[in-house]
């Protein structure tokens, strides 16, 4: 997995709450048997004017210039600033993926769905949660601030505005530790092969029928 | 020793070892695969060389991508065919029991898993796909995982996760006529809105959970998720064990005795302490239908779409205004004069056996309306669809207008040919009503299978308690 340590980037601002993971990448695109090149079609039906399917090439694509990160000035962005509850709806984990390879590390929001949040660590991404108030003041300095850049340090857990402000935010330990250091799940999962082994010894005796 | 929760057994039973932090290695017993979100997970175990931890405890069938029609043909969409055949290959290769298209016993994952009794009290069940909460209707601890999390599993046979906060929902009294679990559902995402259960893990508890059937408990647990909330729960009682019995994977014999004499412990302890309660009146739910894009915008049928002008929180009145907008409606028009173009009775949430009697109830001897485009029941699994025509609900269908078709995710998420076309507008059995859910510019109002049956016959939103 990707380290996360230090980010300075541009920031977009997806001014909508409960963005779910339909919107962020639509359900053809889950025909796909890979994890990768979801980019193109992230926010499809927001993004584009037509309709999008697998397989299509997208740079040819009309599109929708009301959508906001269409506008120029957020092209490069690798933070997106959104609203409560981003990314409910399905596990789909083609969503941090289409988030990813769009080029965003770091969403920060004021709540995120259970599922969603722990599929962003397993993909490098960071999802940070503010106040909600801390929220409104960052889309406030981001519409008015062209070129608007934060930096975010997750060994300190501190978010730097242009304007000198510093929000802290919380990660837990263990998920920071892995994140820091690009730490892939599974190998450090299978580090306790014994222990696993010998509570499942204890749980099939306790409960045969599980294991028939 | 502290009163615990049903949550903190199912927990506490699975941990393996914990981290400083409180991050625990839970141990999974039942591992339900399907075609969409497993074959990265497949790929992944190869590159690294390994195999399945326990391959028994995992059951594979393909349901998103299948086609309702036709179904000794070969897909035809060349994309969906090869997703598929990739689940195909992937079980062949690795030993995992499949239900194949071809079998009986295919359908929608979370309907098959409990109909073969493959899901049993106080096992963890996950599956990549966010509505494993069902399952939990069971006394089971069963959650959605991403697809990072499926490779975790099938590799180790366990999830690195923290403790959720643990929620009750308690409902009492008698349910009206016309009213089900899928109302008790919505009028609980109503109350406490979709972020409401982030966080947390809910039981539903009290009388009129107690009262319903086990396809009522896996409808209200399978929308759990859609009020935040990763895992729904109910607690084992005589209908959970009525049920179980003489399924194909429950314990049999002397070790289904002992299995049964487990399962009655699971239940919350008398005077357990839970971080949220909330409280809800069955008497005073009416059957419910959604007005927006997300499934806390809902009202019941007898009530008003509501005016955004009215609401004093800026995100929440922006958000219902983008909504009627999305929907084409007007604020303040009464639910009951929205006229549909198509009705889609099945998915995860309302496609069992059940639910099917209840929608074919009310179609029976009737047609569907002249402006209703299409009608369509699909069964959650081949074995219901074979009961529902033991049963002659297929041909009450047939006669009524409806499509009788194959078992499927089919329209709940449009991911095969059955979706709506833009601005079309449609009464709909399954759990999300998001922007585009059932087709691009489609618009879903979500109601139970009594409702949509309803609705179908008469070509606008009626309330189906009135009607009885």
């Amino acid at each position: 997995m990707k380290k996360f340590s230090v980010l300075n980037g541009l920031v977009a601002p997806l001014d909508r709450a409960n963005v779910d993971t339909d919107a962020i990448i639509p359900k053809q695109f889950l025909k796909s048997i890979k994890r990768s090149g979801f980019g193109p079609n992230l926010f499809d039906e927001w993004r584009y004017l037509d309709h999008g399917e697998p397989g299509m090439d997208n740079s040819g694509r009309p599109l929708n210039p009301d959508f906001v990160l269409n506008q120029p000035r957020y092209q490069g962005a690798q933070i997106l600033l959104a609203r409560e509850n981003f990314g409910c709806g399905s596990s789909r984990e083609h969503a941090p993926w289409a988030l990813d390879d769009y080029g965003f590390r770091v969403i920060i929001a004021s709540s995120f769905a259970d599922i969603f949040y722990n599929n962003c660590f397993k993909n490098g991404l960071l999802p940070i949660r503010l106040t909600a108030e801390q929220v409104d003041e960052l889309f406030a300095e981001v519409v008015a601030n062209p070129g608007y850049k934060l930096v975010v340090d997750l060994e300190q857990q501190t978010i730097s505005a242009p304007n000198g402000k510093v929000y802290k935010f919380e990660v837990e330990a263990f998920r920071k530790h892995c994140l820091l250091n690009g730490l892939d799940d599974i190998g450090l999962t299978l580090q306790h092969v014994d222990e696993i082994k010998s509570y499942e010894e204890k749980h099939r005796s306790a409960q045969p029928w599980l294991f028939a | 020793m502290k009163a615990q929760t049903l949550y903190d057994k199912l927990w506490n039973d699975h941990v393996v070892r914990s981290e400083a932090d409180g991050t625990a290695l839970l141990y999974i017993d039942r591992h339900l695969v399907h075609e969409v979100t497993s074959p990265q997970a497949f790929e992944g175990l190869r590159l690294a060389g390994r195999k399945p931890w326990r391959v028994s405890s995992m059951i594979a069938v393909a349901d998103h991508n299948v086609p309702t029609v036709r179904r000794v043909e070969r897909i035809h969409d060349p994309v969906s065919r090869l997703q598929v055949e990739t689940l195909d290959d992937n079980c062949k290769e690795f030993g995992v029991t499949e239900f194949r298209m071809s079998d009986q016993r295919q359908g929608i994952v979370h309907v098959i898993g409990p109909e073969q009794g493959a899901t049993l009290p106080g096992m963890t069940v996950v599956c990549g796909d966010s509505h494993t909460s069902t399952h939990g209707a069971f006394a089971a601890l069963a959650f959605g995982i991403g697809t990072s999390e499926v490779e975790h599993v099938m590799a180790t046979q366990c999830l690195l996760m923290k403790k959720s906060k643990a929620m009750q929902v308690v409902v009492e009294g008698a349910l009206g006529p016309g009213v089900t679990a899928k109302d008790v559902a919505l009028a609980v995402i109503g109350k406490i809105g979709t972020a409401g259960g982030t966080g947390f893990s809910i039981e539903f508890a009290g009388s009129t959970i107690r009262g319903l059937s086990m396809e009522g408990r896996m409808t209200l647990c399978n929308m759990a998720i859609e009020a935040g909330a990763r895992a729904g729960m109910v607690a084992v009682d005589e209908t959970t064990i009525r049920y179980l019995k003489g399924r194909p994977f429950a314990p049999s014999g002397a070790m289904w005795d002992k299995a049964a004499a487990y399962w009655q412990t699971l239940h919350s302890d008398e005077g357990a302490q839970f971080d949220k309660v909330v409280s809800l009146d069955a008497a005073q739910i009416k059957p419910q239908v959604t007005w927006g894009t997300s499934p806390e915008m809902v009202v019941a049928v007898d009530g008003r779409v509501p005016d955004p002008a009215t609401m004093s929180d800026a995100v929440k009145r922006e958000a219902a205004e983008r909504a009627l907008k999305y929907m084409d409606l007007k604020a303040n028009m009464p639910i009951s004069e929205i006229r549909i173009d198509k009705v889609f009775i099945g998915s995860c949430t309302n496609s069992r056996i059940e639910d099917l009697r209840a929608a074919a109830t009310i179609a029976r001897g009737k047609h569907v309306a002249g402006n209703v485009k299409l009608a369509m029941v699909v069964p959650g699994s081949g074995l219901v669809k074979r009961q529902a025509e033991q049963e002659g609900l297929d041909k009450v269908f047939i006669e009524a207008g409806f499509e009788w078709r194959e078992p499927g995710c089919s329209m709940c998420l449009a991911m095969n040919d059955d979706k709506l076309s833009p601005g079309e507008r449609c009464a709909s059995t399954s759990n999300r009503n998001f922007e585009g859910r059932q087709g691009q510019g489609g618009r879903t109002h979500l109601v139970s299978p009594e409702m949509a049956a309803a609705a179908a016959i008469a070509g606008h939103f009626v309330d189906v308690s009135a009607v009885n």
